[in-house]
């Protein structure tokens, strides 16, 4: 199977300074579209994704075969409708699905990059992906939408461009990542070091892969995106194929079974090193500090309107994060809603199938649109 | 729509900016935005109202007002509207006064317990008052600080407010409230429409 083929990639000629310092060019920027561009070009959508997603938004993505991560929001009538909008997905620079990442070799020494690779931040993601918007020519997108990774991309990109968007909507994200965050995502790379594979980020020249501390990065995580009351209701105490217990180390219990499997999908399709590097960026993450203090700064600037969205069990980047957000754009008297949604499915709630939380992101959108 | 509702609106001068808390389900904002070409904004407890209000294309924020008026600056908007809830906050002096921090003006509206309805209620049948605008009992009414149009008016002076127009509904029909009327219209009016300021 020839994965490329199925990729759209545009090389970015424009020098892109990282904040690290260091200075990208002529690097690709790997992305999807869905549906059309009006002939105003103010139909569009640009969607971010989160910490493991790509730019397979809908549909069934190419290279893994699976549906795509938010087929249940994006799609014909869907909430994020795309026989109305013209969307667009980018893989964040230092992912592994096709855009500029660690997995890539450096030109300057034909060597495949590893850790070598410049450290990037979601400041970098936006900057690069802002390059679709003159590929397409568009002056101004309708919206941009994200969750988790995705909404703290979609603050930073209105906060640097902040008339490149009519509407804003962050969903289930933070503007500051917390200590919390930060820890969970130490585990998960220190789960990658610890793995012999992983020599110092060389193993794809060793031809080695470190998926047994990649899977069990993937467990970790999966937890944090699920609430107790969601995983007690699914999995209890339930055991797995096997009426008692075993007196052993294997997985007795469906929850144990279920996460394996969760880390074990996880890494035919993902790169560690760019596990390592974006749970980098999002841990770099403070839009705080990055307006001295005062997050109001960042939202000076636009005349975008605000939409945020949260959920009553996500504990990750729980509500009280997300309506940090609206305090700072109703100080400076922006425009924004806001809604908790109920939902027991914890921090994963925008993935998945919420009714309420579907309906009111499409209400919000179509709305808008109507009355743009 | 309610008559309270036209009421607020007439009293309300357009292109203003307007914060409605407890929009409900945005019937008023929508109509200030149609009829008086207003920016409003509102802030609504229930998350089924807020979704309706979204699903209207309004900007509201789910919120209580209790908590939620502190993130607005001073003076952000012309007008904070409270419609029929006052009586329902823990503290009304310091709502009163955030809405008047965050206003230029507030509107407040009062369901009147001093109605010859409910006097006679209780002095009747010798139990709280149960009537069409107050129709809970005792024991589940959200309504923990009651009081008459009278009340309200002598608020206005131990907390020190402005009562700018005071306006009693009694049967649809609307009517100025002043000094010398005030004990009929306490004893007849069903609500009591304030625009006070600071």
């Amino acid at each position: 199977m020839n994965i490329k083929e199925n990729i759209k990639t545009l090389v970015i000629k424009k020098p892109l300074k990282l904040d690290c310092g260091k200075t990208i060019n002529n690097f690709p920027l790997a992305y999807e579209t869905y549906g059309s561009l009006n002939k105003n070009k103010d139909n569009a959508i640009l969607v971010f994704h989160a910490l493991t997603g790509d730019q397979f938004v809908t549909g069934i993505n190419p290279v893994t075969k699976k549906d795509g991560w938010w087929s249940y929001a994006v799609g014909p009538n869907k909430s994020i409708d795309t026989n109305k909008y013209f969307v667009v997905c980018a893989n964040v620079i230092g992912g592994c699905m096709g855009s500029f990442g660690p997995s890539h070799k450096n030109p300057d020494t034909n060597k495949i990059y590893g850790t070598d690779f410049p450290v990037i931040t979601i400041n970098d993601m936006v900057n690069a992906q802002v390059n679709l918007l003159d590929h397409f020519e568009i002056k101004k997108l309708f919206s941009v939408v994200g969750g988790s990774m995705g909404g703290m991309q979609v603050l930073q990109f209105i906060s640097n461009y902040p008339d490149k968007a009519s509407t804003v909507v962050p969903i289930a994200c933070t503007s500051s990542h917390s200590a919390q965050n930060i820890a969970f995502n130490e585990l998960g790379r220190q789960a990658i070091a610890s793995d012999h594979n992983w020599s110092d980020g060389k193993y794809l020249s060793n031809n080695t892969l470190p998926d047994k501390g990649l899977s069990v990065a993937r467990m970790a995580a999966h937890i944090t995106y699920l609430s107790k009351k969601g995983l007690q209701e699914k999995f209890g105490r339930k055991l797995q194929e096997r009426d008692a217990l075993k007196f052993g180390f294997d997985a007795d219990f469906q929850i144990e079974s279920y996460l394996r499997y969760q880390g074990s999908v996880f890494v035919d399709r993902f790169d560690a090193n760019s596990y390592l590097y974006i749970t980098r960026a999002m841990d770099y993450f403070d839009l705080v500090k990055q307006f001295d203090g005062n997050l109001s700064n960042a939202f000076k600037k636009t005349k975008a309107k605000f939409f945020i969205i949260s959920f009553t069990s996500d504990w990750l980047y729980p509500t009280q994060e997300n309506k940090d957000i609206v305090i700072a754009l109703n100080a400076i008297g922006a425009d924004v809603g806001f809604v908790e949604i109920k939902s027991d499915k914890g921090h994963d709630s925008f993935l998945l199938d919420v009714p309420d939380f579907l309906k009111t992101l499409k209400n919000f959108l179509d709305k808008s649109y109507s009355e743009r | 729509m309610k008559t309270e509702y036209k009421i607020i609106v007439d009293l309300i001068e357009e292109k203003t900016r307007v914060l409605d808390v407890g929009c409900d389900d945005g019937t008023l904002m929508e109509s200030l935005k149609k009829d008086k070409n207003v920016d409003a904004r509102g802030i609504e407890i229930s998350k089924d109202k807020v979704q309706t209000c979204v699903s209207k294309g309004l900007t509201v924020i789910e919120g209580n007002a209790e908590l939620d008026l502190k993130q607005f600056p001073n003076d952000s908007f012309d007008y904070v509207v409270l419609g029929q809830t006052l009586q329902a906050f823990i503290n009304p002096e310091i709502v009163i006064k955030e809405l008047l921090r965050v206003g230029k003006k507030a509107i407040i509206t009062i369901p009147n317990f001093g109605h010859w309805k409910v006097r006679l209620n209780l002095l009747i049948k010798g139990t709280m008052p149960i009537t069409e605008s107050l129709p809970n009992d005792w024991y589940n009414t959200p309504n923990i600080h009651m009081c008459t149009i009278k009340d309200f008016v002598k608020f206005s002076k131990i907390i020190n407010f402005k009562i700018f127009k005071s306006l009693a509904l009694t049967n649809k029909n609307i009517s100025n409230i002043n000094n010398s009327n005030l004990f009929y219209k306490n004893l007849f009016a069903e609500l009591g429409i304030f625009l006070i300021e600071k």
